[in-house]
């Protein structure tokens, strides 16, 4: 597995949905409400090109936060994290990257996904998609998802020993 | 904090706005918000705290959290449901404020400046996808600059093809076609093969008309401008998708057109009969001007009757022309009845059409007609095309066994009823066009049942 605290890695196996904020065209903080998913190392998020704008955003800067805060999306765990890192956009195919990056990965999460495929013609750009795959930098970690207290903060081997 | 019934939702293409009372009653509604920023060392930050919103005042009073929001710097603050269910999820919304805090007591006071959200209980999210779709588009020219080499969006070639040419519609081909051979078969005249080409040579011409009509309503406009498109209307929107291009669709049309041309042609030339060579003529008029210019029938509210003249006596006394070499008043009293209901899937299924065709200027009848007058039209037609049948049975026009289709009435007033309750909703009147759709299959399966009873019947005449 990799460096994430346990209770970290529990949530994003257990959120249906992630609060992902990135960098607008002026510097702003722009959130979006998407899906993680862990494979033990790296976090993956995806994008229909019909909601691409954060796709554009993440070009032009690949710095990127995830917030897993709502206890109702993570199965009645009260935990809260947030996770800082740096995004690569994987877009070279958007009809079937993200099948074989993520299909398995989204489907353990949301099984009804496969119905949506079947009937893939019904809406075609929903799934032309880019695979967002996140490489953790630091993590907080609030217990109990009591944020006005101090963190548990965690950071990647490398910088942990630098 | 919570808000009594904020107002509607802004939809997804309208851009970020100035916030109103609206967004904060609406931010009012959520658990708790996810502040954002962006750290002096660059990264975006996010935490989670919990606020109060003042609709009144424009503001929000965040908990201050550890790391501390910055007063410094311009902040996002987004509220955010989602509500799982077995194997998904639903209720999804969201609202996003942009804007800067100053501390305020022991927290702070957060005042927006712009505002942006979606809620799928107003904004349906297939509605939000098609008002999306521009944005699609975007982001592949984009990326196919990018990358030197075209990044189109792809669907295996069935679906392609069952999306672009609307297969499933050919019902309202088969019905009116097996019944024409049904009647001359009833009259002692049947030839298989005529039979199986009559029923091709009709699909092709269809899938033709489909074709070309998505031509002319995406140069037009009219489909780009219906957001509420469903699997009933809204056309195939292919084009649109960028899953192929107008030259691929036209040169599609055209080879559709010349198979459909062929088989007429060789039909006429193994039957002999200029009748039929003047109905097929009548024919490609009829499909050509639905939506070719000048003309564009269905542009000026004249659609429904090209429909009713297309898929009624041209379909059907052409195919029984096709066996019998004559036209005969049995077959044609039939193929009103027939034309009328395929006419009123066409009727139907522009009722969710209309904001966008009236924006198109495509001018149909539910664009032209208030819904009382759709609705009781609806009914009208309906119950004067099974009028017809039992009229043709009264004169002895029409078998007995014809009065089957009688059965169907029933259903055409659920739709009619499921119209006028569903009228505004496209995605809920899906339901309905599905059933109206089926209706045409139902008057049609019926009267088949009636004239192979009768073939049987004469069969087994001594």
């Amino acid at each position: 597995m990799g460096w994430l605290p346990d209770p970290v890695e529990r949530l994003l196996e257990e959120g249906l949905v992630a609060e992902v904020t990135v960098i607008g065209r002026n510097g702003r903080p722009i959130t979006h409400p998407l899906i993680p998913l862990y494979d033990g190392h790296r976090i993956y998020l995806h994008s229909s090109t019909l909601f691409s704008k954060k796709l554009e955003h993440l070009k032009r800067d690949p710095r990127i936060a995830i917030s897993l805060s709502d206890p109702v999306a993570m199965k009645g765990n009260t935990d809260r994290a947030t996770i800082q890192g740096t995004a690569h956009l994987i877009e070279e195919d958007p009809h079937s990257d993200w099948e074989r990056l993520i299909l398995e990965l989204w489907r353990k999460k949301e099984p009804s996904i496969d119905d949506f495929l079947k009937v893939r013609v019904a809406l075609p750009l929903f799934f032309e998609r880019a695979v967002i795959q996140v490489r953790p930098e630091r993590c907080l970690y609030w217990p109990q998802g009591l944020t006005d207290r101090r963190p548990v903060e965690a950071l990647p081997p490398s910088l942990e020993a630098a | 904090m919570t808000a009594a019934a904020p107002a509607p939702m802004r939809s997804g293409s309208v851009p970020a706005h100035p916030p109103e009372a609206a967004d904060l009653e609406r931010l009012a509604t959520f658990d708790h918000v996810v502040v954002s920023w962006v750290e002096d060392a660059g990264y975006p930050m996010s935490v989670a705290t919990r606020f109060d919103a003042d609709a009144s005042a424009r503001s929000v009073t965040l908990t201050q959290t550890n790391p501390q929001v910055p007063t410094d710097r311009e902040l996002s603050v987004v509220g955010s449901h989602i509500h799982p269910t077995p194997g998904g999820y639903d209720e999804r919304r969201y609202v996003e404020l942009w804007g800067r805090a100053t501390a305020a007591g022991g927290g702070l006071r957060f005042s927006p400046t712009r505002a942006w959200g979606w809620d799928e209980t107003v904004t349906p999210f297939f509605e939000y996808s098609e008002r999306s779709v521009p944005q699609s588009r975007r982001y592949l020219a984009a990326l196919s600059e990018e990358k030197g080499r075209p990044i189109k969006p792809r669907l295996s070639l069935f679906w392609l093809a069952l999306r672009t040419t609307r297969l499933p519609f050919l019902s309202a081909t088969a019905v009116p076609v097996l019944l024409g051979i049904a009647i001359a078969a009833s009259h002692g005249a049947f030839t298989w093969w005529t039979a199986l080409l009559t029923l091709i040579g009709g699909s092709l011409a269809h899938l033709a008309i489909n074709v070309t009509n998505d031509i002319f309503d995406t140069l037009s406009g009219a489909d780009e401008a219906n957001t509420t498109p469903t699997q009933f209307s809204g056309g195939s929107r292919v084009a649109i998708y960028e899953l192929l291009t107008i030259r691929q669709l036209a040169a599609l049309a055209l080879a559709l057109f010349a198979g459909a041309g062929a088989i007429g042609l060789l039909l006429v030339l193994v039957t002999q009969s200029t009748t039929l060579l003047w109905i097929g003529l009548a024919g490609v008029v009829v499909g050509v001007v639905y939506t070719a210019p000048p003309f564009k029938l269905v542009y000026r509210g004249l659609g429904e009757i090209a429909v009713a003249l297309g898929f009624g006596p041209i379909m059907l006394l052409g195919a029984y022309v096709v066996q019998t070499g004559r036209i005969a008043a049995e077959p044609l009293l039939v193929s009103i009845t027939i034309g009328i209901f395929v006419a009123l899937i066409l009727f139907v299924n522009e009722i969710p059409d209309r904001p966008g065709d009236a924006a198109a200027g495509k001018r149909t009848l539910p664009v032209r007609l208030s819904p009382s007058v759709v609705q009781a039209g609806y009914l009208v037609a309906a119950a004067v095309a099974l009028a017809l049948i039992a009229g043709g049975v009264a004169t002895g026009l029409l078998p007995w066994p014809t009065l089957l289709a009688l059965l169907a009435l029933p259903v055409a007033f659920r739709v009619y009823q499921g119209i006028k309750v569903h009228y505004d909703s496209p995605y809920t009147l899906m339901a309905v066009m599905g059933m109206n759709v089926n209706l045409t299959l139902l008057v049609g399966g019926l009267l088949l049942v009636a004239y192979v009873a009768t073939i049987v019947w004469l069969a087994m005449r001594p």
